[in-house]
């Protein structure tokens, strides 16, 4: 049942994120990306990391991806007209994205041998409350220095922002 | 496999239930509404209009289902359907009632308990947005995109207050899941007062509820906060270009949502299906057929007038009377008290909430989109931040 719910949603975040380079059309693009964050808020719900999937569904699509939707129709962005694909691309892209792709898999694979399968059910602290007790406890500093990374990056927009206006 | 039956038959229930109480829910509306402003509202079909969702059903099936040549398609007919999935969806983990046993099967009045209730309902209502964005963006006319780009604004400034109301009564009460929350909300302190979370120690969530309420409101686009549907400014907003079932489908989901709200609500703040006075008091016990009888009394004092509205109605009050005097009966009735006074006391808090937003929307008038923003962004965040830091701080220095 769990490998049955992985591969259908494995199988959506794959196609979605294909859908969201082929379409022209932002619009469609953000939806496709939403498509793809869903399904991996499902992805992580399987394998036990409830509050990661219910955190990815609030905020990124929930909060970030609306944000996106929002501006591109502020914008009111139009589809992008095709221009004159190169047949070369495909010729050649995708036979380098599949080498890649099996370059990638093998230097993992290679750099980490013998840890064991994942298995569905097996990690049990996932919920709101070990998850909570990590970060607060062993993880504080790395948690706080990313708050602290996120206050600037937010001082930072306000600043740069200020100065378009004046 | 009794798993799956009793589950089977609870989603049944529990379907059926929340489409009647969809359909009602508007009747009462209007009926409250016109009230309000000294009119009769729906009479015309059925006994006092009672009649009139059913009429509204097959009004909205039978309708012409338009859609416009210059629609962007596949987004225009998703988000009605993605609206009401997601609405539909929420009243999944809301629990009616604790722990009862119905012919010999012990199973709980909620269709399923998750350790991330709260957080799970607040992923829906994030990607309920969505289904108002895109019907306004998809409609390609100049009016829905107005009401899609507000109301996208609207509810993701009015998500922080919410969230940050709805985290205070949470550190006091120490779980995410409806179940437990409303659980841990039963019994009294100094012997009268329920340990609901907006009396609870050691900092009373009354604030905390109110900034809920004001944002519930924002986030189911209700009036005051209706912007996004405008009908003087916008025509009718994001859903200017519907018709037939799909214009009936974004009424449902406002309207579910609404439920939720008002059940969420109940739950995190009025302490869910618990009475509100200890059990030790014979009050308690009587309370809804108190209510029920009193009902029924109104009724028939009614029938036993001159007839001064429609003729049958000489037939339908005594029999409303007798349906009401049933009722009272039934909730005395020892074997099925503990089934019923949850789920009495659970509906009598949501109906109150609910009647709460229609009342609202008979009373105030709509806000300018500058003063809905500030008001937000300005009033409400502030608050509701200074509000989790005291409550945090009490909750670490006294729990």
């Amino acid at each position: 049942m769990d490998a049955i719910l992985f591969l259908i949603f494995a199988a959506i975040a794959v196609g979605c994120a294909i859908n969201l380079v082929r379409q022209t059309h932002p619009i469609a693009s953000a939806i496709s990306l939403i498509g793809v964050m869903c399904s991996l808020a499902v992805l992580y719900l399987l394998l036990g990391a409830e509050f990661i999937a219910a955190a990815q569904v609030i905020v990124y699509a929930g909060a970030i991806m609306v944000l996106f939707i929002f501006v591109i129709m502020l914008l009111n962005a139009g589809a992008e007209p095709a221009r004159g694909k190169s047949w070369v691309a495909p010729l050649l892209g995708l036979p380098a994205l599949v080498a890649l792709a099996a370059l990638l898999a093998y230097f993992l694979f290679r750099s980490m041998p013998g840890s064991p399968a994942v298995r569905f059910g097996d990690f049990t602290l996932g919920g709101p409350r070990p998850v909570g007790e990590a970060l607060f406890t062993k993880y504080l500093l790395p948690f706080e220095v990313t708050s602290a990374l996120i206050l600037i990056a937010i001082l930072g927009a306000v600043v740069l922002a200020r100065k378009e206006l004046d | 496999m009794n798993f799956y039956l009793v589950s089977l038959i609870k989603t049944a229930v529990v379907a059926a239930a929340l489409m009647t109480s969809l359909a009602y829910l508007q009747w009462i509306e209007r009926k409250v509404l016109a009230h309000i402003q000294l009119r009769m509202g729906p009479y015309r079909v059925g006994p006092h209009g009672l009649l009139q969702p059913l009429a509204d059903v097959i009004k909205l099936l039978t309708k012409e289902d338009l859609i416009p040549a210059h629609v962007n398609k596949a987004l225009y007919l998703l988000a009605p359907f993605l609206g009401v999935a997601v609405a539909l969806t929420a009243i999944a983990v809301i629990p009616f009632g604790p722990k009862v046993e119905i012919f010999g099967v012990e199973t709980y009045l909620q269709l399923t308990d998750l350790n991330i209730g709260v957080l799970f309902l607040l992923a829906l209502s994030g990607l309920g947005v969505y289904a108002i964005a895109l019907a306004g963006w998809s409609s390609n006319n100049k009016y829905s995109l107005l009401g899609g780009l507000r109301s996208s604004a609207q509810m993701i400034s009015y998500e922080l207050p919410l969230a940050f109301a709805i985290a205070s009564p949470l550190l006091l009460l120490n779980t995410l899941s409806l179940r437990a929350i409303a659980e841990s909300q039963s019994g009294f302190s100094y012997g009268f007062l329920p340990n609901w979370s907006i009396f609870q120690g050691p900092f009373p969530q009354l604030l905390a509820f109110a900034v809920f309420l004001v944002a519930a409101f924002a986030e189911t686009n209700r009036l005051p906060f209706d912007l996004p549907e405008a009908e003087n400014e916008l025509v009718a907003g994001f859903h200017t270009e519907y018709s037939s079932m799909k214009f009936a489908l974004f009424f449902m989901s406002e309207y579910c949502n609404m439920i939720t709200m008002c059940a969420l609500g109940t739950h995190l703040f009025l302490g869910g299906w618990n009475p509100p006075l200890p059990p030790g008091w014979l009050v308690v016990k009587s309370i809804p057929c108190l209510i029920f009888l009193s009902a029924a009394a109104v009724l028939f004092f009614h029938a036993s007038q001159a007839a001064r509205g429609r003729k049958w109605d000489r037939y339908t009050y005594p029999v409303f009377g007798l349906a009401a005097l049933a009722l009272a009966i039934i909730f005395l009735i020892p074997p099925l008290q503990p089934v019923l006074h949850p789920i009495f006391w659970f509906v009598a808090k949501t109906g109150l909430l609910l009647f709460l937003f229609i009342w609202v929307r008979g009373t105030l008038p709509r806000f300018r989109y500058d003063q809905l923003m500030r008001f937000a962004w300005g009033r409400l965040f502030p608050v509701s931040l200074v509000n989790l830091f005291a409550t945090a701080l009490l909750v670490a220095l006294f729990k």
